[in-house]
């Protein structure tokens, strides 16, 4: 970490999106995570995603657990709404905000010990009711703040800083996430931006539930030979299926691809994803083939990224309440008191 | 593009934006973090080093390294680095025993100096300690030149010269033959000097030849023959309504020292649009504060006089346009002229060299300008033994850059007479030393102020108008000088990458609160300016480039606005950021430079 706060000069160069914002004023404080964490580039990539995308600050509630990855929604959006909750309760903590105010974008912010190991329950049941929000998972493999024992998302087989070898199963967040019903499912790596931003960018588009599985070396405990979730085991085993470009409405096509290469999905707020294959017969509305395709992938130690899958039109947990159309706090006395007349009507309704 | 070679002492030279621009490179941040820590006297003693005269500069440099700094680049103006110098010489007490001892050991050699002005004083601080006996010959009864003669004593005042003037002749076997005017270079060179070093200046103002001139001569005055005058005690008065002309520092100097000697409607009058005057900016904002109206765009066109009494002069008003081929011309406006009454005119539109003293057969070569042929780097004119130095080696210049020829005079003066070839110029010395003290500490103060600019204090009109020896401005105080040197953005402290080290986390571009870093494919590099996490526009500072790393990209970082803060260096896991000082002074005549 670093004492010092980051000097308020910026590049006079530096841009204004659409508010009058430049990127640098969906920051937050300083970074207290160790020097060279992949968790801060995820903060780095959000920040971009959400300068980018035009978000209003107040518009978004970054919600956290417990952990390294959950300190970080301190490190971005300075000015939006925020809750640091509970040890793996952030997802009940997410869906009773949702419920109560629909009009917000919900960003959940976890780890692989926060909803793979205290959150499992947690983390499952929020993905199962389709609550409209975007739940990250900085995974690193390993419990950073009690100092690098392994997490319940290590994979078997690997070594811990100290040399001992991890028995356990690994639970695959992904898999998880595709089997409970997530309409956006991704997986990237806090080493490349230019995968992660768009990954995001979309997802904050996504109104169902959305769900990335970012790999996050732990610079401090988990960056050795023998890691699988080191720099260098990542890069070396990365296999995008696709590339992603987000627009925010559809336009036109300028460069030229390659029969079959370009797909492009509308999703529900009009928002295109622009997806370049990269492998050619990967089919991203197929929620079983994308299981099976992992898995595959999984069995020969290659880590799948990209867009995973995705719903077009999902339907979130507002649309299977049926619950009323704006926030709770906008429903004046009319509509929570209807009145004798509408009472009369609804017993009339059950006689 | 080429992975950048950092061992070239140029490359963080030119990091360090105020010191690659000062004609002496004088090492300005160290200074100024010296003057933070209260190292007043060290402070100076760096500055010494360098500039020979800091205290004299502190009040009136030209500064080139101002319109150069980087913090001007970053918010809105630059570290009044100037009025710092001023600060370090103003509080540095009794620096005596740092001085160079006088040397007793000499060495039999004698260089003869035309002029007792800056560039002379700088070879004679150069050499005397290194054994030769220095001879100064100047036609004013004191050592000092235009920094005596033409600086008015409201800007400058004498005691601060007598000091670092005096510092110069304390260091023994110096002879000052002042009152004494060389009036033959043939007779000079029949001497037994070993070496002649001229630094005789810019002594011939420029004359305005209009209508009237002759007539009314009595009330018009050349501006540099005038101010000498006036420093020497020899006018103390002149009429109530003056017309400076010209628009240089000169004319500054002109109208401000009038506006003390009796005038009380001074007018500066320019041909050309104020924003063109040749004046600094602050000494155009000095005149205007103390009253003096500058009217622009008006050419002379008579001296207007009663029988040889000056009455005023008349101006035709002009236009700036651009002709055919976009070269700016000032056309007439066909407006009635322009009519100012006054009692005496101060011309102050230019000054000239004048070599009437340098025997044209004596073997010196000069170009069609009339100026001597002289090497720009060794200032070895044609005659081997005779150097320039100053105002009388390229034309009008400042004191800086008179002291940085008069080091490159003394340099080559002791290479020829230890029988080396003077156009072999030594390397500067280069000491690079990480300031890494602990996890996220560092040696310098990594935490700069955001603080604007601070003004400098000035005494008030009614006191300085009056006597014009009083001096206009009172410098910083040790607080504000404090508050000012924490903006600098040390610049020196460079931020120095070890490609073997990176393992590409990306912390350092996330942390950096300018962009200057991208990590990216290589390419050309107009192309890879313009695809960096901000573009690099500013093509007069360079990119710093890294051999590929594990992925085949590059660390591409845009020198232009980085802060210095070190914010790379403490998020990096691995190190492979440093904070390095780098310290550059140039090497002076002595044992050093020579190569054997």
């Amino acid at each position: 970490m670093s004492y010092l706060p980051k000097p308020k000069f910026r590049h006079p160069g530096l841009q204004k999106n659409k508010l009058g914002y430049t990127r640098r004023d969906y920051e937050g404080s300083v970074s207290t995570l160790c020097a060279g964490c992949g968790h801060d580039s995820i903060s780095a990539a959000i920040i971009q995603a959400c300068y980018e995308l035009d978000l209003e600050p107040h518009r978004l509630a970054k919600l956290s657990g417990i952990g390294c990855s959950s300190k970080t929604p301190t490190y971005f959006l300075g000015q939006s709404h925020g809750f640091n909750s509970v040890h793996g309760r952030m997802p009940s903590v997410l869906t009773g905000a949702n419920l109560a105010n629909r009009d917000l974008i919900y960003l959940g912010v976890s780890g692989d010990g926060d909803s793979a190991s205290i959150g499992l329950g947690q983390f499952a049941h929020a993905i199962r009711r389709g609550v409209d929000m975007l739940y990250v998972v900085e995974n690193n493999g390993v419990y950073g703040l009690t100092k690098g024992q392994f997490s319940a998302t290590a994979d078997a087989g690997s070594k811990s800083k100290w040399g001992a070898d991890n028995n356990d199963s690994p639970i695959d967040m992904v898999a998880l996430a595709l089997q409970l019903g997530a309409t956006y499912v991704a997986r990237s790596f806090s080493g490349d931006k230019q995968q992660l931003v768009p990954l995001i960018k979309g997802a904050l588009g996504h109104r169902g539930a959305a769900f990335i599985d970012c790999i996050s070396p732990c610079v401090a405990f988990n960056n050795h030979a023998g890691s699988t979730k080191s720099f260098d085991y990542v890069r070396e085993h990365n296999e995008a299926v696709n590339a992603l470009d987000y627009m925010p409405v559809r336009s036109e096509i300028k460069a030229d691809y390659a029969e079959g290469a370009l797909e492009q999905v509308t999703q529900h707020d009009g928002s295109v994803l622009n997806l370049y294959k990269l492998a050619r017969d990967y089919d991203v509305h197929d929620r079983i083939a994308a299981m099976t395709y992992l898995q595959k992938k999984n069995a020969k130690g290659e880590i799948a990224t990209g867009l995973l899958y995705v719903d077009s039109s999902p339907k979130d947990l507002h649309a299977h309440l049926q619950t009323v159309e704006g926030p709770l706090n906008l429903l004046g006395d009319a509509d929570l008191i209807p009145g004798a007349a509408a009472l009369e009507k609804f017993n009339a309704a059950r006689r | 593009m080429q992975a950048t070679d950092i061992k070239h002492p140029d490359y963080f030279h030119k990091v360090v934006d105020c010191q690659w621009a000062c004609p002496a490179h004088t090492p300005v941040p160290e200074y100024i973090r010296l003057i933070s820590a209260g190292r007043y006297a060290d402070a100076y003693m760096v500055n010494w080093k360098s500039n020979v005269f800091p205290g004299i500069l502190g009040r009136t440099c030209d500064r080139p390294c101002e319109p150069a700094c980087r913090r001007g680049r970053v918010e809105a103006e630059p570290v009044a680095i100037c009025r710092l110098k001023r600060v370090a010489a103003d509080y540095k007490g009794d620096i005596s025993g740092l001085m160079p001892k006088p040397n007793a050991a000499k060495n039999g050699r004698k260089v003869a100096l035309v002029g007792a002005g800056p560039a002379s004083l700088t070879v004679v601080r150069d050499l005397v300690p290194l054994g030769y006996r220095c001879v100064v010959y100047d036609s004013d009864p004191k050592a000092g030149g235009m920094i005596r003669s033409q600086i008015p004593r409201f800007r400058l005042p004498e005691q601060i010269i007598d000091e670092e003037v005096g510092y110069i002749t304390d260091l023994g076997n110096v002879e000052l033959r002042l009152g004494q005017r060389v009036d033959s270079l043939k007779s000079l060179l029949a001497e037994d000097y070993d070496a002649i070093f001229v630094g005789s200046g810019a002594p011939r103002g420029r004359d305005l030849d209009i209508p009237g001139r002759q007539e009314a001569a009595k009330n018009i005055h050349i501006g540099i023959d005038w101010l000498s005058n006036v420093s020497f005690g020899h006018i103390d008065k002149i009429g109530k309504r003056v017309i400076v002309l010209g628009g240089g520092n000169t004319a500054m100097d002109c109208c401000r020292s009038s506006k003390r000697l009796g005038g009380e409607e001074v007018t500066v009058v320019v041909r050309s649009g104020f924003e063109e005057m040749k004046a600094s900016p602050w000494e155009k904002e000095d005149a205007q504060h103390e009253g003096i109206p500058i009217k622009n765009f008006l050419v002379p066109k008579a001296f207007l006089h009663d029988n040889g009494k000056l009455k005023g002069m008349s101006f035709e008003k002009v236009a700036a346009k651009k002709d055919e081929k976009g070269r700016r011309e000032l056309v007439p406006t066909g407006e009635p002229e322009v009519v100012i009454e006054c009692d005496d005119v101060l011309v102050a539109i230019g000054q000239e060299n004048a070599f009437p003293w340098i025997e044209r057969d004596i073997g010196m070569e000069f170009d069609r300008w009339g100026m001597p042929k002289v090497d720009p780097k060794t200032m070895q004119s044609t005659i081997p033994k005779v150097f320039f130095g100053g105002d009388a080696a390229f034309g009008p210049k400042n004191i800086i850059w008179a002291v940085a020829h008069g080091h490159d005079a003394a340099i080559s003066i002791d290479k020829m007479l230890n029988g080396e070839d003077v156009a072999v110029r030594p390397p500067p010395g280069v000491n690079v030393a990480s300031q890494k003290m602990g996890i996220h500490e560092w040696s310098y103060d990594n935490d700069i102020s955001a603080a604007l600019r601070n003004k400098v204090p000035w005494r008030d009109l009614g006191t300085t108008l009056k006597d014009i020896k009083v001096e206009v401005e009172l410098g910083f105080d040790p607080k504000l000088g404090y508050a000012e040197a924490q903006r600098c953005l040390n610049c020196d402290v460079q931020t120095v990458f070890s490609r073997s080290l990176c393992i590409e986390c990306d912390a350092c571009v996330d942390i950096c609160p300018v962009d200057c870093i991208t990590f990216t494919e290589n390419g050309d590099e107009d192309e890879l300016r313009n695809r960096l996490t901000q573009p690099a526009k500013n093509k007069t500072q360079d990119l710093y480039i890294s051999d590929a790393l594990k992925t085949g990209r590059i660390m591409a970082k845009d020198e232009d606005m980085c802060l210095h803060c070190g914010l790379c260096a403490e998020r990096c896991p691995t190190g492979a950021w440093d904070m390095q000082k780098f310290l550059i002074e140039m090497t002076h005549a002595g044992t050093a430079c020579r190569s054997r």
